[in-house]
């Protein structure tokens, strides 16, 4: 790990003011905060990122931590801990979903350190962006080309993609933020602002080394998800290589609003099959007013992999993300839910 | 003069040749340590390193296999991706904090009645994490507690005994002490 200066923050305007320097993106930037440590030090220590100066902000957590519920919807902060989040009462009886892809991420020491605000900027898994010794990584290395078109891409993106960066979003609640319309509220020195979760990610295009939409400086510190019909009906499919402990390699959040049997709303979103969190628009138009039944999940699931383009290790994906899909709206339908 | 720049303000640590120091103090089962650490040094490398606390392990270095596992203010983590720097003030127990002057815990006890290791590495993070996961309440039936286990990993495949030992020490650990 190369050498850096730490401080601790002393309070929130202090933190993002001395956080705000120029850098072409937030990720890149030379200064960086540290919530969890879980991504940050993980690519300090394989020299992916390389920050000169760490703002703990583990201080501030008394005050950006707290979980509420009331009719207008739910605030978690975002130095809340995934754990305390995924096992809280409200959390899991109001929007079951949020829960379901918290506690299906990472373990449960992971889950005890990573904050919400450093999980939803986690970053790839690709190996290539993990290991420096690959020359050719526009992520990492604007410019230099991307070693996993022609690579191993297994676990890479097949909605989303560019000819610059074809690596997944490789989260699980992110998935759960970009279908039930969260908003992100975030502090900067310029002033506070509140976006659509939606407008957090950007595509890869022609610059996969700028993920968001944060300046340099900005700090994430809270979500709020509306109260809504769906939020109740809602639920986390999550395929893996492995039973526990492994990132997505396809994965559906559904949310539905079902009034005798036909979709009055519903809210679907995909994981592990994607650059960004992937809300799937297409899906939800060829349900919403219809019965739920086997072939309209299909024909929904046809709509969301239609513009899907795959790159020979992932050419599995469409498939396994329609059959995800599927399941989950199959899921969904079925779940016996209080009013 | 030096233009303003952020990274250049004062910090915590101080440069001292081409490593940044920061001057802390740890408390480690109970005990306080003053120690001054370069910024980078993990917890993991601390206790091992500079406490000479080795029951803690290194396996991955990375947040993959949880033998680093120790807990901070009750709470499990990986030791391998906290910094020391950040943990100062809190309450950090590993392994050589668990028994007490009664003897072994009983997640201890359990581990040896179980047999639930083989060559041992694993170990000491599967009992912190096992005895976390026992006072979460989420070692309440087999299934939870192989996904609530899930974090550590165990190279020689002493799962099913692990699964038995947990079994035993959340029993005990109900009746009694914790
Ligand atoms: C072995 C392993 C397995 C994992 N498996 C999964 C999985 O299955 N599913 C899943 O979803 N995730 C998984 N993860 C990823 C994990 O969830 C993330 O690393 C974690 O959520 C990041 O949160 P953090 O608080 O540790 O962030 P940090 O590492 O502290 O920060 C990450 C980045 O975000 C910035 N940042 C942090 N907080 C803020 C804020 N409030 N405002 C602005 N910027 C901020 C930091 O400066 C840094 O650049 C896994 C991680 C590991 C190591
Ligand atoms: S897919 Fe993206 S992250 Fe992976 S090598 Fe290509 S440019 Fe880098
Ligand atoms: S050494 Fe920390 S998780 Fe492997
Ligand atoms: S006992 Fe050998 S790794 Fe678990």
């Amino acid at each position: 790990m190369r050498p850096f200066a730490y401080e601790r923050a002393g309070d929130l305007v202090s933190a993002v003011t001395a956080a705000t320097i120029e850098a072409d993106s937030q990720i890149r930037a030379p200064i960086q905060f540290l919530a969890g440590g879980t991504t940050l030090l993980d690519l300090m220590k394989i020299d992916v990122m390389r920050p000169e100066r760490l703002i703990d902000i583990n201080p501030l957590e008394k005050s950006l931590s707290e979980i509420s519920f009331d009719r207008s919807g739910l605030r978690l902060g975002a130095l809340a801990r995934m754990s305390a989040v995924a096992h809280h009462p409200d959390v899991e009886r109001e929007y079951p979903v949020i829960s379901q892809a918290l506690k299906l991420g990472a373990s449960a020491q992971l889950r005890n350190m990573a904050t919400l605000g450093g999980n939803v900027l986690q970053r790839t898994r690709c190996p290539y962006f993990r290991d420096v010794s690959w020359h050719a990584c526009n992520k990492r290395d604007p410019g230099s080309g991307c070693s996993a078109r022609q690579g191993l891409n297994r676990n890479h993106a097949v909605l989303g993609t560019s000819d610059h960066c074809i690596a997944a979003y490789p989260g699980d609640f992110a998935q759960a933020l970009i279908a039930l319309d969260a908003t992100v509220s975030i502090a900067g020195s310029k002033g506070d602002r509140r976006i659509p979760f939606s407008d957090l990610h950007r595509l890869p295009a022609d610059t996969p080394h700028i993920e968001t939409t944060l300046s340099p400086g900005e700090l994430i510190t809270e979500f709020h998800f509306p109260a809504r019909p769906w939020a109740r009906r809602s639920l986390y499919l999550k395929v893996r290589d492995r039973e526990s402990y492994e990132f997505a390699v396809a994965s559906a959040v559904v949310a539905l609003d079902l009034a005798d049997g036909v979709v009055r709303d519903i809210r679907i979103a995909l994981g592990g099959v994607a650059t960004v969190p992937w809300r799937s628009l297409a899906a939800e138009d060829a349900l919403r007013g219809k019965p739920l039944d086997e072939s309209r999940a299909g024909m929904a699931a046809e709509a969301a992999f239609a513009t899907a383009k795959t790159f020979g290790g992932n050419d599995f994906k469409p498939e396994l993300g329609r059959a995800t899909l599927v399941r989950a709206l199959l899921a969904v339908a079925m779940l016996e839910v209080r009013s | 003069m030096d233009t303003y720049s952020p990274l250049k303000t004062p910090s915590l640590s101080q440069r001292n040749g081409s490593m940044t120091a920061v001057n802390l103090v740890l408390s480690v089962n109970g005990r306080d340590y003053r120690l001054t650490l370069d910024a980078r040094v993990t917890l993991l490398d601390a206790l091992r390193e500079q406490l000479s606390l080795t029951g803690t392990k290194k396996g991955c270095d990375q947040g993959q296999c949880g033998a680093c596992t120790v807990h901070v203010d009750g709470r499990r983590i990986l030791s391998c991706l906290t910094l020391a720097a950040s943990v100062e003030g809190k309450a950090i127990t590993t392994i050589e904090g668990l028994a007490d002057e009664g003897g072994l815990h009983p997640m201890q006890q359990a581990f040896m009645d179980h047999d639930a290791f083989q060559c041992g590495y694993c170990t000491p993070g599967q009992i912190m994490s096992a005895v976390a996961c026992v006072t979460e309440g989420l070692a309440e039936t087999d299934d939870d507690i192989r996904e609530y286990m899930s974090g550590n990993l165990c190279r020689c495949a002493a799962y099913p005994n692990i699964v038995a030992a947990i079994k035993q020490a959340r029993i005990d650990m109900q009746r009694g002490r914790s």
